[in-house]
């Protein structure tokens, strides 16, 4: 049985790390990037980044003071078994989402979306979002924490099968150009894609494939992975760097996640998981045991599974995916 | 990297040879204003909680990551501008009413906006930078003077005022005559937008209000 105080102690602890600590991974990628950027004030940007990462480190401080919109992402496993039940652990994330708030401080940046009424703790109606996800034949679950800005450097579209690989360029072009202008992105980023599925469907993985793949991380199809790289390309290739001056860093790297879709469409979303690419994981055993890391793993084969029944380690149908 | 220490309030010296895109560490006070604050001055006409000159003339478009103690005092971890074009429409009754001269924000505003506001205010605009140096910024508050319409705007929205040492870095975006950096680095940028899309066939279905013109801003 997984106790509530310990589920909240790691709820709290990983929002704390995530508003302080950046991940490992996209900091690599970007100290590779200040090595390669050729324009002065680009590398100016890119080097006050990497001081105030390391600041906000020394003085445990929020490395952003938007905080975004801070959220959770639940993976249960089948086996496990939550003290007083789905309910009660809501209940444990809403309390130390509010916690976190007063005591990080984070920015209380929830409102209601038409009265403006701010409760100063990031709690609200559907406030923190949580999803949830499942994973057979464990008994532990993965807490996920996600503060991403909600402003700029998102947006949808419903492309068609004949708009093809050239209508998914185009819209990533215009996207990287509509928000990377005075860096509104907050660029370079982890550029997330969703495509296909339902429109919400689109938008949600998109929002995944920025915030819980890590830099480095490529699709098991290569297929998508080739696509992948090459948008990480095209989006250098701008001629633009962060806050919008010159430069040639605009994508660490780029996420692509899918699901099926309606036969006659090809819906599009593009997510930009900025220069404070805020995310924590807790992984929270049965025995009262946390362990805390950055990588959400959250596409586990499982997640991505294409078949009617899952059969563990058996390839996903339709899909060539790596084992 | 030109760089540029400024004491606060900005005097007309400070602007001499201030040129585009130096970096600039600031000294002294500024207070956060934004969207709250200018609907209850400029268009509800309240009166404001304290004289605006009173405070010196930096106004930082910001929200900062903090919460208040159980014995009134305040807890400031971090600070980040926000978006600053969204305040354009505020610009002409605010620099009139506050005499500000100095407006830190995030993505600045257009030449437009500093031709006709701020260079006969005597004002510039200063971006942060990243963006999002919170921490940095927040090492160079020496403390929270005070805290007004706290109740009224919210933590976010209230007006927070600062003391600052070497508080930055900030870039210059607008200069004395009204450039901008940012624009400067756009219309550098455009020259290769059309390229960029060559080859690409156009998707099926426009959408309503799309733009055709790859080279145009948000802002």
């Amino acid at each position: 049985m997984i106790r509530q105080d310990v589920i909240g102690e790691a709820a709290l602890e990983i929002m704390r790390r995530a508003a302080i600590v950046i991940p490992e991974d996209y900091r690599s990628g970007i100290r590779k990037m200040v090595g390669e950027e050729e324009n002065e004030l680009s590398r100016f940007v890119l080097e006050a980044m990497c001081e105030n990462w390391d600041v906000a480190e020394e003085d445990r401080r929020a490395m952003c003071a938007d905080t975004g919109l801070p959220r959770y992402y639940v993976k249960a496993g089948n086996e496990a078994r939550i003290e007083g039940g789905m309910v009660a652990l809501e209940q444990t994330l809403r309390r130390a989402t509010a916690q976190a708030t007063r005591d990080i401080p984070l920015r209380p940046n929830r409102v209601h979306p038409l009265s403006r009424i701010d409760h100063d703790n990031n709690v609200g109606i559907l406030a923190p979002e949580i999803e949830y996800s499942f994973e057979p034949d464990t008994d532990w679950i993965d807490i996920t924490t996600v503060h991403k800005g909600g402003l700029f450097g998102t947006d949808y579209r419903m492309l068609f099968p004949g708009d093809g690989i050239d209508g998914i360029k185009r819209f990533f072009l215009d996207v990287m150009l509509e928000f990377g202008r005075r860096g509104l992105a907050c660029q370079p980023a982890i550029v997330g894609i969703g495509l296909g599925g339902s429109k919400d469907t689109a938008m949600a993985i998109g929002k995944q494939a920025a915030c819980l793949r890590v830099v480095g991380d490529r699709s098991p199809d290569p297929e998508i992975a080739a696509l992948e790289k090459e948008l990480i390309e095209i989006g250098n290739d701008i001629g633009m760097g962060p806050m919008g001056f010159v430069g040639k860093s605009m994508v660490v790297d780029c996420h692509i996640e899918v699901a099926y879709t309606h036969t006659g469409g090809m819906p599009m979303s593009v997510h930009s998981f900025c220069l404070s690419s805020r995310r924590a994981v807790a992984r929270v055993g049965a025995d009262g045991g946390i362990a805390y890391r950055t990588d959400p793993r959250w596409f586990t084969p499982y997640h991505r599974r294409s078949g009617v029944d899952w059969e563990a380690g058996a390839p996903a149908l339709g899909a060539a995916v790596a084992l | 990297m030109k760089t540029r220490r400024i004491e606060l309030p900005l005097t007309d010296g400070a602007l001499d040879g201030l040129e585009l895109g130096t970096a600039v560490y600031l000294d002294g006070v500024v207070y956060t204003g934004r969207e709250g604050l200018y609907k209850r001055v400029l268009d509800e006409g309240l009166e404001p909680p304290v004289p605006f000159r009173s405070l010196g003339n930096a106004n930082f478009h910001c929200s900062p990551a903090a919460s208040v103690n159980d014995d009134g005092t305040y807890n400031l971890g971090a600070v980040t501008a926000t978006a600053s074009f969204r305040f354009s429409r505020w610009l002409s009754q605010w620099f009139g009413m506050s005499g500000c001269r100095v407006v830190i924000g995030k993505g600045g505003m257009t030449e437009e906006d500093y031709r006709a506001h701020f260079v006969p205010n005597g004002a510039i605009y200063l971006s942060t930078v990243g963006y999002g140096t919170g921490a940095l910024l927040g090492r160079g508050i020496r403390r929270v003077i005070d805290v007004h319409w706290l109740k009224e705007l919210g933590i976010a929205q209230a007006m927070w005022v600062l003391d600052v040492e070497n508080f930055g870095p900030f870039l210059v975006e607008s200069d004395s005559r009204g450039n901008s950096l940012f624009e400067r680095e756009g219309r550098v940028i455009n020259r290769r937008v059309d390229g960029l899309y060559e080859g690409l066939r156009q998707p099926a279905l426009k959408r309503y209000g799309e733009t055709t013109s790859r080279s145009d801003e948000v802002v």
